[in-house]
């Protein structure tokens, strides 16, 4: 060294030096987490150890590690904060990949930091080894094996970029446990990111922006399409399209991702669509001339039919991820870029049209829309001596308004009733697997918002057969005092795929029974939790508000009607304007809905 | 049935396929750090791309880049979609469609060159031959007994076939190629 001063360089001094599990726990810190979700094992006791030495982290011990990866996420998605979950090697990593692909495929910001044998012991087939890199490529953004404790800092700051830039997702840091005991050098995360290779695009082509505005100013029938992008985006990328809709007056719908970011209780507001989406949701998007697309990705479930989604419309998508663009559906004018910085230009672009469009243009569209909207898609029959599960979820939500609430799901036909019934007026308090569809997805997923949000009413809403899936989690929640509330819509089947093989193949329910199903109230008690049990149409709205005022976790069996469909619906094959409506889904228009070509679809 | 039109994995991408595939050459930049090759290999596998022919090799040691070379097939969509997904990958710093350039530049192709090595037995007059038809391939003599020869030759991959072909009745009983390295013509870099 030329250095020929006596001062050590700042990366030396001592302070600077630590184990690799103190690194760890220094570098969530100085990237914000406050909780972190994981379970130990032999491979991360160095870092275990150290949380036990400190009080600035919190861990929320979970019992399985899919409850892990599913409470990181519903931490993340109702905070916009990244999630974090602890694993160990060989099984802890394994069962992260559910979570993982979850969270590639909605987009969420997730760190998940593994143990791994060491380094010395890497590719002999050791005790609980398993190639954690190679596993989890293909389901992450991003992945490292730490080899260098001296990397490890580096690394973690890297990871935590990566998972909330550009479009979010999913990270793994593996950590074998020799480099968790090593000492090295801890490096502050740096001012600028260092890494070349990774730099998403924040702010759009102010060309293409401008020419979006165009076409959108000269729509006679236009329509919002937007998604959990403009959740990502942050609070403000909502406000902006709310203000977009408030100048523009288009009616907007949302993916079942995006739900929130425009109020429910808005005017313009068509209903989510999709293929259990609404009637005049999906034929806008089926008649209109311009089509605006908003952190979105034209989803199967979304376009139905590709070459007949949309026929007459010129499109324009804005999004983050290039490899969204073009995907699946061709659009006319690219955006690339963050939705919160496109929205702002197009709003500021849309004030300064030298002549806004007259109301006349679209008058023709919104009366039509009208008459969609009067075919009331939602509707069901009623029933005083059972509890249709449409009508349950309306009572709940009517139960919840006034109180700061948030709502998960599982997966199936409750999760789409949810998604029709309950509204939303803010982003981030709808949690669901969109993309991977995970049944098991929304217990641990309510106990991570519970932990960010201690006071808020949480219910997880849930079928019988999903919530079996993490049903352990119960004893996590007890643990951590998280009052999340169950709300299990026990239809003794499960649902959806009963409905689809009514639908597709002859009604022959095939293992669709949920059979030897536990008693529920018995099984939240079993737990130190309160069961609660309704079948009585006339008993529900009290025992939902009892539901809502018990300060401790619940398990609601609430028993529905066994057979209904979920309707409206776009068969597998069809297009937007071939929908099933529920007033026209008699046994036999079900069962020819779908032809032979459909069923051989998803 | 509709396999090979599912590129995007939709289960409604069912309208048949009507543009047709072309094979592009696809340059990409890396960061030479462990496991870049198997994600690169991995989009392709996963999403169902074609691999015609694939090299990779450090370019920059000083900077720590790797340069990979794909040949790939595709409907310009999914061409399209296979350099953005390659773009996606966090280790990837650019991604170049050789065979876009090239035709931006009035030109039909990238140069394209392989190596490959022939090894032939044989005696007699097939020796001669084959010494020959070495000669008019412009292939060089790298290891010779009396009853074999290697032989190393370069060029585009189609002269390589050729020459292959051609050695197989002269005794051929091993070839090991490259696979393609490319760069576009002009003074232009990547």
């Amino acid at each position: 060294m030329t250095d020929t001063n006596n001062q050590t360089p700042d990366n030396q001094t001592p302070d600077n030096r630590m184990t690799g599990a103190e690194i760890v726990l220094k570098a969530l810190k100085d990237n914000g987490v406050e909780h972190i979700f994981g379970y130990p094992g032999g491979a991360v006791l160095p870092i275990y150890d150290e949380i036990f030495q400190q009080d600035d982290i919190k861990h929320i011990l979970v019992r399985h590690e899919q409850g892990a990866g599913h409470a990181a996420e519903g931490y993340a998605r109702s905070t916009g904060k990244v999630g974090v979950m602890l694993v160990t090697s060989g099984p802890g990593a394994t069962n992260a990949v559910t979570p993982l692909q979850d969270a590639l495929m909605d987009s969420v910001p997730l760190v998940c930091l593994s143990g791994q044998v060491p380094t010395t012991l890497i590719g002999s087939d050791a005790f609980q080894e398993c190639d954690t890199v190679g596993i989890t490529r293909p389901c992450t953004k991003h992945n490292w094996l730490v080899k260098d404790v001296n990397e490890l800092a580096g690394i973690i700051h890297e990871a935590f970029r990566i998972a909330q830039t550009g479009r979010p997702g999913p990270v793994v840091v593996d950590i074998p446990k020799d480099i968790q005991f090593a000492t090295g050098t801890y490096t502050p995360k740096p001012e600028i990111a260092q890494n070349t290779s990774y730099q998403p695009r924040i702010q759009g082509d102010i060309n293409a922006i401008q020419a979006a505005i165009e076409l959108m100013a000269s729509a006679r029938r236009p329509i919002l399409y937007t998604g959990g992008g403009v959740v990502n985006s942050g609070p403000g990328a909502s406000r902006l399209l709310r203000e977009l809709v408030e100048l523009s007056d288009f009616p907007i719908t949302s993916t079942l991702m995006g739900l929130g970011a425009y109020p429910a209780s808005g005017k313009n507001w068509l209903g989510m669509l999709g293929m259990h989406g609404s009637y005049e949701a999906n034929m806008a998007m089926h008649d209109c001339d311009v089509m605006v697309c908003i952190g979105a990705r034209f989803d199967d479930r979304i376009t139905g039919r590709l070459n007949a989604f949309s026929p007459n419309s010129r499109k324009v998508h804005i999004d983050i991820d290039p490899s969204s663009i073009n995907k699946n559906v061709h659009v006319d004018i690219p955006i690339l870029g963050d939705v919160g910085s496109v929205l702002e230009d197009m709003v500021r672009l849309w004030r300064a049209l030298p002549k806004k469009p007259a109301k006349a243009q679209t008058e023709e569209w919104w009366s039509q829309i009208n008459r969609w909207q009067a075919r009331k898609s939602f509707s069901y029959k009623h029933s005083n001596d059972v509890i249709m599960p449409q009508y349950a979820l309306q009572r709940l939500f009517e139960a919840t308004r006034g109180h700061d609430t948030y709502i998960t799901t599982e997966v199936g036909q409750h999760q789409m009733w949810a998604a029709q019934f309950i509204e939303f007026e803010e982003p981030n308090r709808w949690m669901t697997s969109g993309g991977l569809g995970t049944m098991g997805y929304g217990l641990p997923a309510a106990i991570g918002v519970q932990v960010a949000h201690p006071d808020a009413l949480v219910i997880d809403v849930a079928g019988d057969a999903s919530i079996q899936m993490c049903i352990q989690e119960m004893s996590c929640a007890i643990q951590h005092n998280l009052p999340v509330k169950i709300f299990i819509l026990n239809n003794q089947y499960m649902g959806m795929v009963r409905q689809w093989q009514q639908l597709l193949h002859g009604n022959r329910l095939s293992n669709s029974y949920t059979e030897a199903m536990p008693d529920f109230v018995k099984l939240a008690e079993a737990y130190g939790a309160v069961g609660m049990y309704c079948d009585d149409p006339k008993e529900l709205d009290g025992k939902i508000e009892e539901m809502i005022a018990v300060k401790k976790p619940v398990i609601f069996d609430c028993r529905v009607a066994n057979l209904a469909n979920c309707f409206p619906m776009i068969p597998s094959g069809k297009a937007h304007n071939e929908m099933l409506l529920p007033d026209e889904a008699t046994d036999e228009a079900v069962a020819n809905a779908i032809d032979a070509k459909g069923r051989q679809l998803v | 049935m509709n396999a090979h039109q599912q590129p995007t994995g939709s289960a409604y991408f069912i309208a048949p396929e009507t543009a047709k595939a072309e094979s592009h050459t696809l340059s990409v930049l890396v960061s030479n750090e462990p496991g870049v090759l198997a994600r690169v290999i991995g989009l392709f596998s996963g999403r169902g791309y074609n691999i015609e022919s694939l090299t990779v090799s450090e370019t920059e040691h000083e900077a720590h880049l790797s340069r990979i070379t794909i040949v790939t097939r595709g409907t310009p969509t999914v061409l399209e979609q296979i350099k953005a997904q390659l773009e996606r990958i966090v280790p990837v710093h650019r991604v170049v469609d050789l065979t876009v350039r090239a035709h931006a530049l009035g030109q039909e192709r990238p140069i394209e060159r392989e190596v490959a090595l022939v090894k032939v037995v044989g005696q007699g007059d097939r020796r001669a031959e084959t010494l020959r038809l070495a000669d008019a391939f412009h292939a060089k003599v790298v290891d010779a007994t009396v009853e074999h020869f290697i032989l190393e030759i370069t060029g585009k991959s189609s002269k390589i076939d050729q020459f292959v072909a051609i050695m197989k009745p002269l005794g051929l009983v091993e070839v090991c190629r490259t696979g393609i390295a490319a760069m576009n013509r002009g003074p232009q870099g990547m």
